[in-house]
């Protein structure tokens, strides 16, 4: 038997997709050929591999040795070709019966002592094992946890070269999955609300933003917590579903950002420097990798510093923010990586950020950082509240309540939500378009001529009206009632943003 | 509509050479400018004088071959009027400088160069919440008394003072029908939008005000030629003001301004104006120059006193020092111009409201300067109650929520 197939997963964008590994091992010069569409690093698997198998004691064939990846119009990359090439050779050479690897996916990097090392994206190659039917995974122990998280999948997680074809031949169980050990990012909640003093008026705010899903804009000179208040969003916002959390694994598996320790279970919070190019924030490159919007996926995404952003990027997250996806075509592909975050951008007064007295920016840096902040973005941004230094007397006496206080209005509110929203796309009342109002917001008459009085005398754009209303929906749906009424406009119009008030003088 | 009409308003060609030769000599100028400690003598020189500062002959050649007709044609293009002062339609106020411009040239409806008395309201480009609260305060007061509002459409106060002026008689505000569909999103059932070029800088629908002959339209003086907005960014105030009042400058047609022409530009808003309000102003401000223009020519100064702890406020705090008029609301221009007993010839303003011990509470803590969510709220019990109370303050137009969310007084109903 010359020949030897072994089934594995390549990454594309967010999916695996399945590839065959074939090895064909004939007479003639000794040679070892990778063909089909294999980047750099899977063209050097080949002195890996021969290194790897004659160092855990298998014979190298000294023979002209073809490997094929298939499909071959797909694009394979990365290290995770390893093992499978390894083990296809070994098959084609007759050194493992090949009925021992029929419906096991296999992924791993070699080192050359023939140890496997950890890949990235263990949990979408596992998923796309199960989605084609293959029963077994075989795949690096420290990874074997992770793959777990599919159900109806056996998962072989081993350490060596030598110790997968042992585990492949019956000769030994594959060794159980690490023990799940304390975390290097330990707090398991994240930071809490309660280490907040001195900003007890700007609670109500943030828990609109999280009840809602809106995302918030926080005005104020640097130091005085605009970036703690941010940080403590993720402990407001109700916990992963399980649905949620796979997701939110398979991202960060793939851009490995993942240690390997299971389920996430904590809402993602990524906060970029503000140097960040276009593709760094939505994503993109070459081979298409995700960008920080979604490595913040289903979680909070913090842009410190907003008027420093460059306009592309601030730009290129308009679509992602409006859709809860992205997507990045490439000559040869299309991939799209999911977006449905919340934004929370924060910003000085001017660029000098000493506030009114102490500033000293001119009329025009002021009016450049105006309309840098008057972009794009702040269309998609509901809820606005300025953060001012506390007083002495607010950081001795004001202490927030914990997050854990606060979750169960929040999560009430969610569900009413989701009750009301049953039966559409939306999931939260931050994606109710002025339509979607109109037919779900339920607000009182009362409520609607309220409105209008505020309309009249602000010229509120159209925008401005309908994020009002949203708002109030979410601060209607905290107090529990089922309709929009006058005092829930009034309270949802001290957080609105009003791009009008930027363009007056 | 005198806009591109020939007669009346037409210049001689002495006017028009005379600024052509000014235009011609604007890089010597900036320099002479400087050299001169006293700034309005240059423009007071004869124009051969003039000549001789150009020591290239350039504009000496310039001079000699210039052609009124072609100049005329230059203005028509631009849409432009242009008046000189040997016609009866240039502002006798003018005539008060020692420098009047030979011509002015006008964007707009020329007429409204000639309502008077007019106030003229600057400041700082750089204009802190107060200041341009004032400066939109004071604009629509005067406005709604009936005078009309002279600036120089400069970021910060200027522009501020020009947007109160459209704050005083507020057109109707959307076409009936528009609030069927209030979040007008869904442009199914909506009417039309205008076309870009008929809103105003805050996108209400222009075609205003009805009566073309609005006695209190304001006028706004530039540096440059008064085809070309400047600052570019001001350009929907320059329609606006374009569309009911006057645009005017000295200099011909798409000329860009040079330093020096700031200045000069400040001694037309002084003589303009029969009163000069500056409303904020660090100490050596340029719009200051303005009222030292006013002085000048005996026109009576006014300056919005400020804290004595902003440098913000410097300039019109040594202004008060110096004596000119304390202005605290428009009330206080009016006296100013019309004496204290005069009636006001606008409407007068509705009387304050007297509001609840609650609010007065949360509108003390608004003046004192503790504007945002978290000082307001921060103690209180009922933190709801608090966001209603603000946007009660705020349908009574005595608070406003400026763009970072922070709550400011609001000068809105006077004193």
């Amino acid at each position: 038997m010359s020949l030897g197939r072994v089934d594995t997963f390549a990454l594309d964008g967010v999916e695996a997709r399945r590839v065959w590994v074939e090895a064909d091992i004939r007479g003639g010069l000794p040679t070892f050929t990778v063909v089909g569409l294999a980047d750099k690093a899977v063209r050097e698997a080949r002195e890996r591999v021969r290194s790897a198998l004659t160092n855990s004691g298998f014979v190298f064939p000294q023979e002209r040795i073809t490997i094929n990846l298939a499909p071959a119009y797909l694009r394979k990359i990365g290290p995770g070709f390893d093992l499978p090439l390894a083990l296809a050779v070994l098959v084609a050479a007759g050194q493992l019966d090949a009925e021992r690897i029929a419906g096991c996916a296999v992924v791993g990097e070699l080192s050359l002592y023939g140890e496997l090392r950890s890949i990235r994206g263990a949990l979408a190659v596992a998923e796309g094992a199960h989605r084609h039917g293959l029963g077994r995974i075989l795949l690096p122990l420290a990874r074997a946890r992770e793959a777990a998280l599919v159900e109806d999948l056996e998962v072989l997680g081993v350490r060596t070269l030598q110790e997968a074809v042992e585990v492949l031949r019956g000769e030994r169980a594959p060794a159980p999955p690490p023990e799940r050990t304390a975390d290097a990012d330990a707090e398991p909640e994240g930071p809490d609300l309660s280490d907040v003093r001195g900003h007890n008026g700007l609670i109500g705010a943030l828990e609109v933003a999280a009840a809602g899903g809106h995302n918030l804009f926080l005005h104020g000179p640097p130091g005085t917590g605009k970036t703690m208040l941010a940080r403590r969003l993720p402990s407001l916002l109700p916990p992963l579903s399980s649905h949620e959390a796979i997701e939110v694994t398979r991202l960060h598996s793939i851009a490995g950002l993942h240690g390997g320790a299971g389920l996430v279970e904590r809402r993602p919070f990524r906060a970029p420097h503000h140097t960040i190019s276009a593709s760094g924030l939505v994503g993109g490159g070459g081979i298409p990798a995700p960008g920080e919007a979604t490595l913040a996926h289903h979680g909070v995404l913090f842009l410190d510093e907003l008027s420093e952003f460059h306009r592309p990027a601030l730009e290129a997250l308009r679509q992602p923010l409006e859709d809860g996806h992205v997507t990045i075509v490439r000559a040869q592909q299309v991939v799209v990586f999911p977006t449905r975050i919340t934004l929370v951008a924060a910003s000085n007064p001017c660029p000098c950020g000493m506030g009114e007295e102490a500033c000293r920016c001119s009329a025009a840096d002021l009016a450049r950082h105006q309309r840098r902040l008057s972009g794009p973005l702040l269309d998609r941004i509901d809820v606005c509240v300025t953060v001012a230094r506390p007083s002495a007397g607010a950081l001795r006496d004001q202490a927030a309540p914990a997050s854990a206080t606060l979750r169960p209005r929040i999560l009430a509110a969610r569900e009413r939500q989701t009750r009301r929203l049953a039966g559409t796309r939306l999931t939260c009342n931050a994606q109710l378009t002025a339509r979607a109002l109109r037919e779900l917001g339920a607000a009182t008459s009362a409520a609607e001529q309220l409105l209008f009085r505020l309309h009249d005398r602000h010229r509120l754009s159209a925008r401005g009206h309908a994020r009002i209303l949203r708002v109030a929906r979410t601060v209607a749906d905290l107090d529990g009632s089922a309709a929009v009424e006058p005092e829930h406009i009034m309270r949802a119009a001290c957080l609105r943003l009003d791009d009008q008030s930027l363009a007056a003088a | 509509m005198t806009r591109g009409g020939p007669g009346a308003a037409e210049a001689c060609d002495a006017c028009l050479r005379r600024t052509d030769l000014i235009a011609a000599m604007a890089a010597w100028l900036d320099v002479e400018w400087r050299r001169r400690s006293a700034p309005a003598g240059v423009l007071s020189l004869p124009d051969e004088a003039l000549l001789a500062l150009d020591r290239s002959g350039e504009a000496a050649r310039r001079y000699a071959g210039f052609s009124a007709r072609a100049a005329r044609e230059r203005i028509r293009a631009a849409g432009l009027v242009a008046v000189c002062s040997c016609r009866a339609a240039y502002p006798e106020r003018l005539r008060a400088l020692a420098d009047p411009p030979a011509v002015l040239h006008v964007a707009g409806r020329l007429p409204a160069l000639e309502s008077e008395p007019s106030v003229a309201i600057v400041g700082a480009r750089r204009g802190t919440s107060y200041g341009l609260e004032v400066a939109r305060a004071l604009g629509r007061g005067v406005t709604a008394a009936g005078l009309p509002v002279v600036s120089g459409l400069a970021m910060g106060i200027d522009s501020a003072s020009h947007v109160g002026a459209f704050d005083a008689e507020p057109p109707p505000l959307v076409p009936p029908g528009v609030h069927a569909t209030p979040t007008g999103v869904d442009a199914g059932d909506a009417p039309p939008a205008p076309p870009a070029a008929e809103l105003g800088i805050d996108g209400r629908k222009a075609g205003w005000p009805p009566d073309p002959a609005w006695p209190a339209a304001p006028v706004a003086v530039l540096a440059g030629g008064a085809d070309l907005p400047y600052p570019a960014s001001r350009r929907r105030l320059h329609a606006r003001i374009a569309a009911c009042g006057a645009v005017v400058s000295e200099l011909p047609p798409g000329f860009t301004a040079y330093r020096w022409c700031f200045v000069a530009r400040n001694r037309i808003i002084a003589a303009l104006g029969a009163v000069c309000v500056v409303v904020e102003a660090a100490e050596r401000s340029g719009s200051l120059t303005t009222a030292d223009f006013a002085e000048q020519i005996g026109r009576p100064v006014a300056a919005v006193p400020g804290p004595v702890t902003s440098r913000f406020s410097g300039g019109t705090n040594a202004l008060l020092a110096a004596g000119a008029a304390v202005v605290r609301d428009p009330r206080d221009v009016l006296d100013l111009l019309l004496g204290p007993d005069a009636p006001a010839p606008g409407p007068p303003p509705p009387p304050a409201v007297p509001i609840e011990p609650r609010l007065r509470g949360l509108l003390d803590a608004i003046e004192r300067g503790h504007g945002s969510l978290a000082e307001l709220v921060g103690g209180a019990d009922a933190a709801h109650r608090v966001l209603e109370d603000l946007t009660d303050l705020e349908l009574r137009g005595l608070v406003r929520r400026d763009f970072g969310g922070r709550y400011v007084r609001a000068l809105e109903t006077g004193r």
